[in-house]
């Protein structure tokens, strides 16, 4: 098992024409990805790497019975993007696009709210790497080979920072059931506290490893639901100890302007909690392997 | 973005929110000028700048008389406002805006900001305006009234009026408060804005609602679409080596230590930066160079680092994923040779085909310092810094 997607899960790329969405198209089928088409609207009829571009995502579903789509979308379009993979039935999104307007954002996530829960897609992102099940599926931008199979869920908001902890934990031969990305941006898809929610819930995942860094309130709602909920030992690490305050660090997200949003108030509300605090970026994966004892 | 607050007043005006009216000045003399031509016989000079905390810091002056103008104009004009909010260097005059002085009765604070908990906007107000929303939240935290904007169908009539109320403003001013709640959000919204505050918005002495200071904060991702609101981008408010790296695609935040960075993404640069810290130096920078770390842009980040005279040596730290560490190392060796670094350069590179890349920098003949960790490169650059302070000598990388 492992979360969001697996080897089964089929796939299509929104705005699969592009330069870097046909590398990358070409990376996942080469992982083992089962991609099954793209999306690009006025290009229906081509093909990339030999799948079957459409005209809509509807169109996709239909001929592919699509479940995932990664959007590749220029930031104008893609909030339209996300917003057609909803309508069209896509199970779950994942939006790398980065500058997407907070705006459309908050249109997106209220325009997935219309529709039941049980048909109601789910979206990481934007701005982020994507999400990868080792040895079974990748839906982003990743290099797969960083990866190996294994228990660790890890959720973050950085994609290189995440790398950092996956190579540290390949060094140590400890493996990953599923890394997401939640995205650097203020108004995303899918928060900490609800990819936790699923890795509690995945019997392959026995220890949660969680990113975060500076801005925003989505890390002191993650320690409220581990304290709560987690019964999974989970190992965190908070980027930005050194970011001044009132300050955009590179992510749209990443600025302490309020009470709780700096790296040590994170730190300190997710010790309190119960999670075992990286003290560095540097021993996150001794710290995962620590607690793996 | 930020905007300077006459522009803001204006932009908000245009959306049904009073204001005073003012004039904006560029000199002592049209400031004097300007006053006179709004009348009147007591005049609020105003720096312009983009910080709070104008008033304590003297950029904000009542005066009387020509003459007092003319006096507050030459204490602005040409000087470096600092407040709490702009840091030690503070931020030039170059605009002023003078407004009638009006009969204050009492102030209120009004911000609209997008809540990253309810992921929508939020409506934040408080009877003790005046004072900053930071000071309120801790000295007065029952004084603050909430309300959440549902995005389908935008900000009621009834969520104004339940805010008015709670305020205690008197029934006869309820309709002017839902006009200026009503004409923020949507200025809010139409405008992709990601902060409005209007502190104080005043109840005058002849029973108006009008708001005497505003700020205005727009999300640089939806500019696009308002090239209007994009004009007025002043970069005299902008620190010059953040604006130059803007405009280059880099994403730079100049910090006070003397350990250069060079990062391939956000979150990375800010662990390196953590973790030069930990090792006892102190970061100069925040620099996230993108995923694809190539020759141009390496260079590009060379340049920019070696523009902080405070650098005392730089640390390039890139995880290399889709693209590879020989090409990133290629990239590195190509740009020192072509900017003019005079401080030592350690370079950590991880990621696919590592020990390519660590070859081609030593083979290089550069005086590189390499690592292989995260912790011993900021380790090394911590020592390197150290050791060229105490001998004095610069290592020069340039061949």
């Amino acid at each position: 098992m492992s979360i969001l997607i697996n080897g089964d899960t089929k796939v299509i790329v929104q705005g699969i024409t592009g330069k870097m969405a046909r590398f990358h198209t070409k990376d996942m089928l080469d992982y083992g990805t089962n991609v099954v088409g793209g999306v690009v609207p006025g290009k229906g009829g081509e093909t990339v790497e030999g799948l079957p571009v459409f005209d809509t995502v509807e169109e996709a579903v239909a001929e592919t019975g699509a479940e995932a789509s990664l959007v590749f979308v220029p930031p104008p379009f893609a909030a339209d993007s996300i917003m057609e993979a909803a309508d069209a039935g896509i199970r779950y999104c994942v939006c790398i696009t980065d500058g997407i307007p907070a705006q459309d954002m908050i249109r997106v996530k209220r325009y997935m709210y219309r529709y039941p829960k049980e048909r109601r897609m789910v979206l990481t992102g934007p701005n982020c790497a994507g999400t990868i099940s080792p040895g079974k599926a990748m839906l982003g931008i990743m290099p797969g080979h960083i990866y190996l199979e294994g228990n660790v869920g890890i959720v973050g908001r950085s994609g290189t920072l995440g790398y950092e902890a996956a190579a540290q934990l390949k060094e140590r031969g400890i493996g990953v059931s599923t890394s997401v990305g939640i995205g650097g941006d203020p108004i995303n898809g899918s928060s900490f506290k609800d990819i936790l929610q699923r890795f509690e819930e995945d019997d392959d995942t026995h220890v949660i490893a969680m990113i975060g860094e500076i801005g925003g309130p989505q890390e002191a709602e993650a320690a409220q639901y581990i304290r709560d909920h987690v019964t999974k030992p989970v190992v965190a690490y908070v980027a930005g100890l050194t970011a001044p305050k009132g300050r955009t660090m590179g992510h749209a997200g990443a600025i302490i302007s309020a009470f709780g949003e700096s790296a040590s108030e994170k730190v300190e509300i997710l010790s309190a909690a119960g999670v075992t605090v990286a003290e560095n970026p540097a021993v996150i994966g001794e710290t995962i392997a620590g607690v793996m004892q | 973005m930020d905007i300077h607050e006459y522009q803001a007043k204006e932009v908000l005006s245009n959306f049904g929110v009073a204001v005073p009216e003012g004039a904006l000045a560029y000199s002592p003399e049209q400031a004097a000028y300007r006053a006179r031509e709004l009348g009147g016989e007591k005049w609020i000079v105003k720096a312009q700048v983009h910080a709070g905390g104008r008033g304590k810091a003297g950029g904000v002056k009542l005066c009387d008389s020509d003459v007092e103008i003319h006096e507050a104009c030459e204490d602005m004009f040409g000087k470096k406002l600092v407040t709490h909010q702009t840091g030690a260097d503070g931020k030039g005059i170059y605009r002023v805006y003078v407004e009638a002085a009006v009969p204050i009765e009492r102030e209120i604070y009004l911000g609209l900001v997008l809540d990253r908990s309810s992921q929508r906007v939020m409506i934040v107000a408080s009877g003790e305006g005046g004072m900053e929303i930071e000071d309120i939240s801790a000295e007065k935290p029952d004084s603050i009234v909430r309300a959440i904007v549902e995005p389908a169908v935008g900000l009621r009539d009834f969520q104004c009026r339940q805010i008015a109320f709670k305020l205690g403003i008197e029934p006869g001013l309820v309709q002017q408060m839902v006009r200026t709640l009503q004409g923020c959000y949507r200025a809010f919204t139409e405008l992709d804005a990601t902060m409005v505050e209007i502190n104080p918005l005043v109840v005058t002495g002849d029973n108006r609602l009008l708001a005497l200071d505003a700020k205005m904060t727009f999300d640089d991702n939806a500019l696009f679409r308002h090239p209007q609101i994009a004009e007025l981008r002043d970069k005299s408010q902008e620190d010059p080596r953040e604006a130059r790296a803007a405009d280059r695609g880099l994403s730079y935040v100049g910090l006070e230590g003397n350990i250069g960075c060079i990062v391939n993404g956000a979150g990375l640069a800010m662990a390196t930066m953590d973790t030069i810290k930990l090792a006892g130096g102190e970061p100069a920078n925040f620099l996230d160079i993108g995923g694809g770390a190539t020759p141009e842009r390496v260079a590009k980040a060379f340049r920019l680092v070696m523009s902080d005279k405070n650098v005392q040596a730089i640390l390039v730290n890139i995880f290399a994923g889709i693209n590879r560490c020989d090409w990133v190392a290629e990239g590195v060796v190509q740009a020192l040779r072509e900017v003019e670094v005079d401080v030592p350069v350690i370079v950590r590179l991880a990621g696919t085909n590592v020990e390519e890349g660590q070859k081609i920098l030593a083979q290089s003949g550069l005086p590189i310092i390499r690592a292989s960790t995260l912790m011993e490169a900021a380790e090394r650059s911590v020592g390197a810094w150290r050791n060229d302070l105490s001998q004095g000598v610069k290592v020069r990388a340039v061949s």
